[in-house]
């Protein structure tokens, strides 16, 4: 039995070791922060950080998840909101939300270690990530201003 | 969203009567007939005719309101609660907005036509204002003072001249019912309305519409709190899994049980053309679906010629109707004959002909539904943009009494119209009778890409004619394309939906197209639309439905860029001529405003040409009630044949503005959706199937693609009704991205997606 730690917890796996690491989040671990948008790791919907690197989850089979995963919620939560997702809320960059949790979880893998990040450096780091609603402009300004308040 | 009212209280104070009656929906052959959309009485819901239907107010005084509609993530609801607490007098926070619940609201017919606060809030407004006027006369009677000499303020109301005498909302009626009559106007869907004695406040007096309010929502989406419908998971769920023919129009004829043996608790159900698996666990029911044996028919190839003989297909086909007027409008014969005479007698005719390819809905995820069907009741979860009709489709499949079914929206993963979001649920619930327990479906990315419904294909000509003055002697329209709705604008019925028709459902034949609605006069003026067969009739990975600006993203792509096309041929510039034969003063304003804000000049088309050539387009569009205008900068690179837009201005008139801040978010998103319209997406397909099965085979827009200026202006116009603001913008981005184009280059593009093959086909 393979054991993950999730959100600093540790997880013990009851799927198959083939099973993506998505499905096991969603359907053990009940999370909801990384979401199915296309299983093929195209459009970032599924992103976790594994040791702190952003990955897609839907292509990651649970067995070779090699660090602790952390999903948005393990970033942060409603009464405690890290910086990332209060400049999501106050920029007000989601539609739909559905691709908002892979955003997030891409910028916080971005902005590690980093003060401040330029328009053309956002575009690059979040490349892997789609929209579909058009909440791109927003999602630009919510990084950039998350990499303010990081500093 | 807010603190909700108790729940609990809710559930046990909430009175209104379920009436419900299946109209006769399916009619004949209906050619642009607005009949068609108001006729069929269909579900009604609770009853229209009771306040309390509407609003409720519980012992702690929050507002609950019940609003037919929903929200395709735009942030609806808060606009809606505006307006509650407006009319009402009480903080916005104490306002929540329950949506498309078929329980408690009644059928205000869903996401639809961009009339979610020009038609749906009227209801609401009207109720919060008898609501008021209601409590007036019991706080007029508990305070022993006549109704003029009060006050009211936040939800309590004191007696002017001796604020200490004071009585709340929550302490004259809280958890209790109004038990008071409104007169319902007798129309189901989008035109539901229903009024009290009281009116409505003046615009003059608004303190909270017209305000920036942030939607409270997002962070429930940033955070990961449960509230999608993929999220629910009730007990002993199966996950299910369809499994789709290898070509279109293929039915299975032997499935290999034995090949899923393997799968722990893995088993398979067909009927009629529909294959399924399931499984409890959600891997297991995805590896079932692909491990399933199944040998399927070998029928004639379904798309012959593929996609290379798209538009020759159209143009040679036989028309199967033809109308003169917009969708919904009624029909109207059209005569050509006086413009072709007047064209044959100018000194100088222009034609064009455009083409518009299939696109889908392509949702960042693809349709998932959960439905629990337990004898001769269901119950279903689901994100589509029509929860009643939706309600009416599944009992009608499963042979129930619409009164058994329930069907609970939840948000999803955004819908721009007719989208799969009701694919899912029908499956669901099929399954859930079958094998006796709660099944979620989830469709696959391959199948959202290529099975949604799709927006119609079409060829628009045009033609015009020019005297020696370089005055316009008269103007031919005609577009020709596929219907724009295979299935109808909702699911009322299981020949709407894939599955639906998977099992023998058949739909009754309706054809739809457009024209321009914009106020151009030009004399000798016709304009028409015809519709051509389906290359499958049923069950059909193009099958056509309402996708965001239906049918207007094609007509005004021909039209607006037509439109320069003669102005060049006049030597005019393409902003001044517009103005030349615009009649809606509106219309203008919002030309003149986008034009004014990026600094438009005149400029000669390919005088900017290059490796990198530079231009300047424009776009107009009038539709739902709103005025629209797009300008756009564009760098056209001939290298690659990329198009990179990188200054885009769009001026907006809808009228009287709820909320300023949902409402630029809205245009936001039409930019970046138009602009992926416009430049990347085709529904690519060979002789067989549909080919484009994922994000490589169908590319939309992306964070590289955002403008690096966007500038919106909005024309608030208090004065006048509210227009749909969810629409009319998208539709400006193809043509004016290829009057850009032409601008750069002096290359006329007439195909869009303006793909970078294409521009650099073209640029050569």
């Amino acid at each position: 039995m393979t054991t993950i730690t999730v959100n600093g917890k540790p997880h013990t796996v009851q799927a198959s070791p083939d099973t993506p690491l998505l499905y096991v989040l969603r359907n053990e671990v009940l999370l909801n922060g990384p979401k199915y948008g296309c299983g093929l790791a195209q459009c970032g919907a599924c992103m976790v950080l594994v040791g702190g690197q952003a990955m897609p989850s839907c292509v990651l089979p649970v067995s070779a998840v090699s660090g602790p995963v952390v999903t948005v919620e393990g970033l942060g939560t409603p009464d405690k909101p890290h910086p990332l997702q209060k400049a999501f809320i106050e920029e007000q960059a989601a539609q739909c939300g559905y691709c908002t949790s892979g955003m997030i979880v891409s910028a916080a893998a971005l902005l590690q270690g980093r003060k401040q990040v330029s328009d053309a450096e956002i575009r690059a780091g979040l490349e892997r990530n789609l929209c579909r609603c058009g909440s791109h402009m927003r999602v630009i300004a919510a990084v950039k201003k998350a990499a303010g308040g990081l500093a | 969203m807010d603190q909700p009212v108790n729940r609990r209280e809710f559930l046990q104070t909430h009175l209104a009567l379920v009436v419900g009656i299946t109209g006769i929906t399916g009619s004949a052959a209906i050619v642009g007939d607005a009949a068609a959309q108001a006729a069929a009485p269909g579900v009604i819901g609770p009853n229209p005719s009771l306040l309390d239907t509407w609003l409720r107010i519980g012992t702690d005084g929050r507002v609950l309101v019940n609003f037919g509609k929903m929200d395709c993530g735009q942030g609806l609801d808060v606009a809606i609660a505006q307006i509650v607490a407006e009319e009402l007098d009480v903080p916005m926070q104490f306002v929540r907005v329950v949506l498309g619940d078929t329980r408690v609201t009644p059928n205000q017919g869903g996401g639809s036509g961009s009339t979610g606060v020009r038609l749906g809030a009227r209801p609401l407004r009207n109720a919060a204002a008898e609501a008021r006027r209601l409590l007036l006369e019991m706080g007029s009677k508990q305070l022993g003072v006549p109704v003029g000499a009060l006050v009211v303020r936040d939800g309590v109301i004191s007696v002017a001249q001796d604020s200490g005498k004071s009585v709340s909302y929550a302490q004259l009626i809280g958890g209790k019912n109004f038990d008071a009559p409104l007169k319902w106007n007798k129309v189901v869907g989008n035109g539901m309305n229903a009024e009290g004695q009281a009116k409505p406040k003046a615009v003059s007096e608004y303190r909270i519409v017209g305000q920036g309010v942030k939607r409270a929502d997002i962070r429930d989406k940033v955070t990961g709190t449960p509230h999608f419908t993929a999220h629910v998971r009730p007990g002993k769920l199966l996950h299910a899994r369809a499994v789709r023919p290898p070509v279109a129009g293929a039915t299975p004829e032997a499935v290999e049980a034995s090949s899923i043996a393997k799968i722990p608790g893995a088993r398979h159900f067909v009927q009629g053309g529909f294959v399924a698996v399931v499984a409890d666990s959600e891997w297991n029911a995805i590896r079932a679906s692909r491990a399933l044996q199944v040998r399927w028919s070998t029928p004639p190839a379904a798309f012959p010629g593929g996609e290379a003989g798209l538009f020759d297909r159209i143009r040679a086909a036989t028309p199967t109707a033809s109308n003169a007027v917009p969708m919904f409008a009624g029909k109207k014969d059209h005569d050509a004959a006086p413009t072709l005479a007047a064209l044959a007698g100018s000194r100088k005719v222009i034609e064009a002909e455009y083409e518009c390819a299939f696109q889908s809905h392509a949702r960042i995820s693809p349709s998932c539904g959960v439905a629990d069907v337990r004898g001769d009741r269901a119950e279903i979860w689901t994100d589509t943009q029509k929860p009643h009709y939706q309600r009416e489709g599944i009992a009608k499949l499963l042979g129930l009494p619409t009164e058994n079914v329930q069907v609970t929206w939840m948000p999803g993963a955004g819908s721009y119209g007719r989208s799969d979001a009701d694919e899912a649920p029908f499956e669901a619930a099929l399954l859930s009778r079958h094998f006796g327990r709660p099944v979620r479906m989830q469709w696959m990315r391959d199948e959202g890409t290529a099975w949604d419904p799709k927006a119609p294909a079409a060829v628009v000509s045009m033609k015009a004619g020019l005297d020696d003055a370089n005055r316009v002697t008269g103007w031919y329209f005609k577009a020709k394309g596929f219907n724009g709705w295979d299935v109808k604008y909702w699911a009322d019925g299981p020949e709407q939906v894939l599955v639906g028709q998977l099992l023998g459902a058949r739909r009754a034949a309706a054809y739809n197209f457009n024209v321009p609605e914009e106020s151009y006069k030009f004399p000798n003026h016709v304009h028409w639309w015809e519709t051509v067969p389906p290359y499958l009739q049923d069950a059909s990975p193009l099958r056509t439905a309402h996708m965001r600006a239906p049918q207007e993203m094609q007509t005004r792509f021909a039209q607006e860029s037509f439109i320069d096309e003669v102005a060049h041929a006049a030597g005019k510039d393409p902003v001044a001529f517009r103005l030349e034969h615009m009649q809606d003063p509106r219309e203008k304003d919002v030309l003149r405003a986008a034009a004014e804000k990026l600094g438009w000049q005149p400029t000669a088309a390919g005088s900017g040409r290059g490796k990198v050539s530079v231009g300047r387009g424009v776009a107009v569009h009038a539709g739902y009630g709103s005025y629209a205008c797009a300008v756009c900068e564009v760098e056209v690179h001939q290298d690659t044949g990329r198009i990179r837009v990188r200054k885009t201005v769009v001026a907006l008139d809808c009228g009287l503005v709820i909320n300023p801040i949902g409402l630029r978010a809205t245009i936001e998103g039409q930019i970046m959706q138009g602009l992926s319209r416009a430049l990347y997406e085709e529904v690519h397909f060979d002789e067989r199937k549909v080919t484009s099965t994922d994000w490589y085979s169908y590319p939309i827009a992306r964070l590289e693609d955002v403008p690096q200026q966007v500038e919106l202006v909005l024309l608030n116009r208090a004065d006048q009704p509210i227009g749909g603001a969810g629409e009319p913008a998208i539709v400006c981005f193809p043509p004016a991205v290829a009057n850009a184009v032409f601008n750069a280059t002096g290359i006329r593009i007439r195909r869009y997606p303006l793909t970078p093959e294409a521009v650099k086909k073209a640029l050569s």
